[in-house]
């Protein structure tokens, strides 16, 4: 039989399900299987990073860890606090509604062992904040698509001074016209190219990489 | 005796519309009226330099220069998004101020507001617009979801009009549900008269109705809209002004992944549906390149505007690229060439790693617009076999400096426009923009651009 850590990486759906269905039912432990997903998943992440995998890759890996979950979390009788590296907020700022790309830094954020707190679109600078202040998170990531999004990042930002809580947050900025230049014009932390950028700007910020 | 378009060659038919460009006609067929000499001839020489430069014969008198914006005219008039959708005159006043200021070599023209009620009328799905979704001075956003769902592929392969009609249109406009009903007109053969007569039978049902009486007066706005729109045109191009492109299509793994599937739909179909993924495209490449050449041969213009997306750097392998993306665009680029046309195809995001792809097409007959592609190494790939154009950054004119532009133009003259093919524009459409920003790229461009 195929190894699970294998089938996911090489994104082999139909085998990757069947092993864990087999094994399932063989009455092992669920949540070994959802750690050995993990590490398939691991290693997809880092295929993109070198420019084997691509975004479609990600996207297909996606949907096989969330029918594996489907089928492991009704089995999982208490949830084990697997030790998270940090929580982090993100969102797609105000007036833009675009999510792909963030949706797959969030995953991949997970995958690497952050809890993520994912707001969705168009999310107005004081949700941000309020979200910030509830969680204590000590990262912010904001996403956005359209040149729009410049000025909202920049109020985003500017929220977090008002509150008081500049200096206890960290903020990654990305999307799809993000440059150093519009970094320094919202006043972020820093900007990150693609999903495992940001696995990288949060592993070094919370002391983890 | 002149001969007939089907008896021409495409080089032959690309000189009718090159032709019709430069000396084109107002709606009674008579030759345009410029408002003055000047204008007529600036304009027959803005048309001769970007011809210049897309056929790839000789070097232009210097590089065209085109700022093509998407909602910056409304916000450098004043006004906000939801003004210019609804308020017609005021969209066109912002988009005949933005020509007459910035002077640009062509005009996209003043369509991308688009009317607004319209999208009222027929309750459209797809986006979110100013006062529908997003506040009233944001451009409007495309909803991207599952219109078609994974397992439809067979009905759009096989009858692509009737799926449109009767499944995509009822998801896309919430008041078009009755259009579901229809019978497809293909049962209507000369048969036992029964057989023709019931497929008529929906017509007279309450929801069909609903959705035809929606339709009607949808059209009459959007007809009301193009009136407007067209006189705009007959007054800019009087003032010396030509319209940059005739008509538009899109590349079928854009048609399918845009509009249909969305892009996580047509992904995960790459993977699980492969074969069907390849038959919608290829059923697809005849509509398209029919989309674009008539609307071209209507108006008289070469130019067929294509935005690419789903085949941008990152978006998919190099495998993926050359199975689904590009054979089918090839086939409709070399469609529309065939009819005449010029495929001004816009490579939105990055297309670094096409370049070697991309470059097997004939020689000066298509425009590539370069977003956030290296452009010294486009100019060295295909600067031998097509015109290129691009790539002042959207992030430089929102939120530079006049200096950090004119450098920017600076190298990229230096390093695209040796031996013509080039021209200047901005790498993708922009919203936010300093004015000052804008008018130094087109200023300094037209400046340095002088090929001596």
């Amino acid at each position: 039989m195929m190894d699970l850590v294998e089938a996911i990486a090489d994104l082999k759906e139909e085998e990757a399900l069947k092993i864990v269905k087999d094994r399932l039912n063989g009455g092992e432990d669920p949540l070994k299987i959802l750690e050995e997903a993990r590490k398939g998943l691991e290693i997809v992440g880092n295929r993109f990073a070198t420019g084997e995998y691509f975004i479609p890759d990600l996207i297909y890996s996606g949907e096989i860890m969330k029918q594996i979950t489907e089928m492991v979390k009704p089995l999982i009788s208490q949830t084990t606090e697997a030790k998270k590296l940090g929580k982090i907020v993100i969102g797609t700022v105000a007036g833009d509604i675009h999510d792909i790309g963030k949706n797959i830094v969030v995953f991949m954020l997970e995958v690497n062992g952050f809890e993520v707190y994912d707001l969705g679109v168009d999310v107005p600078p004081e949700r941000f904040v309020e979200k910030v202040k509830e969680t204590q998170a000590p990262i912010l990531g904001l996403s956005g698509f359209l040149t729009l999004a410049f000025d909202s990042m920049k109020r985003t930002i500017e929220a977090l001074k008002e509150a008081g809580l500049r200096d206890k947050v960290k903020v990654m900025i990305g999307g799809g016209q993000v440059t150093d230049e519009v970094r320094k014009y919202t006043g972020a932390d820093a900007y990150g190219k693609d999903a495992m950028a940001a696995v990288s700007l949060a592993k070094a910020w919370v002391g983890a990489s | 005796m002149e001969k007939k378009w089907e008896e021409m060659t495409p080089e032959e038919r690309q000189e009718v519309l090159i032709q019709r460009w430069l000396s084109p006609k107002d709606p009674q067929g008579e030759d345009l009226k410029f408002k003055t000499p000047e204008a007529e001839a600036e304009y027959k020489a803005r048309v001769q330099r970007l011809v210049d430069a897309i056929q790839l014969k000789k070097t232009p008198d210097r590089v065209p220069v085109l700022p093509l914006p998407n909602m910056f005219p409304v916000y450098y008039y004043g006004i906000t998004v939801q003004e210019a959708m609804y308020d017609y005159e005021k969209c066109f006043a912002a988009f005949k101020k933005f020509v007459l200021d910035f002077q640009p070599d062509a005009t996209m023209g003043c369509m991308g507001p688009g009317p607004g009620k319209f999208y009222d009328i027929v309750d459209y799905k797809v986006y979110r617009w100013p006062g529908h979704g997003v506040g009233p001075n944001q451009c409007y956003q495309a909803v991207e979801d599952e219109y078609m769902k994974a397992d439809e592929y067979d009905a759009l392969i096989t009858d692509p009009t009737y799926y449109f009609l009767t499944v995509y249109f009822p998801r896309a406009f919430g008041s078009l549900k009755g259009l579901s009903l229809l019978s497809p007109p293909t049962y209507v053969l000369e048969f036992y008269p029964t057989f023709s007569a019931v497929h008529f039978i929906p017509f007279a049902l309450p929801p069909v109705q609903e959705a035809l009486k929606v339709m009607a007066e949808a059209g009459a706005e959007v007809l009301k809209w193009i009136q407007g729109v067209v006189g705009w045109n007959l007054e800019i191009m009087a003032s010396g002004f030509p319209l940059l492109a005739g008509g538009g299509c899109k590349a079928p793994f854009d048609t399918v992944g845009d509009t249909l599937r969305g892009t996580k739909g047509i992904i995960i179909d790459m993977y699980r549906q492969p074969e069907k993924v390849l038959k919608a495209v290829e059923a697809l490449v005849p509509i398209m390149i029919k989309m674009g050449a008539e609307a071209a041969k209507q108006n008289g213009i070469p130019l067929v505007f294509m935005p690419l997306h789903k085949g941008a750097d990152g978006f998919m392998s190099d495998q993926q690229f050359k199975t689904f993306y590009w054979p089918t665009l090839k086939k409709v680029i070399l469609g529309l060439i065939d009819e005449g046309c010029i495929p001004f195809l816009v490579a939105e995001g990055g297309f670094n790693s096409r370049l070697e792809v991309i470059k097997d097409l004939p020689k000066g007959k298509v425009v590539w617009m370069f977003d956030q592609t290296e452009m010294a190494q486009a100019k060295k790939i295909l600067g031998d076999s097509a015109c290129i154009a691009g790539n002042v950054p959207t992030d430089l004119l929102a939120v530079g400096t006049p200096e950090q532009v004119k450098e920017y133009v600076k190298k990229l003259i230096d390093t695209c426009a040796d031996g013509g093919g080039f021209i200047l524009t901005n790498g993708a459409f922009f919203d936010e923009a300093k004015p000052e920003n804008v008018k130094a790229m087109v200023e300094f461009a037209k400046e340095y651009g002088v090929y001596r």
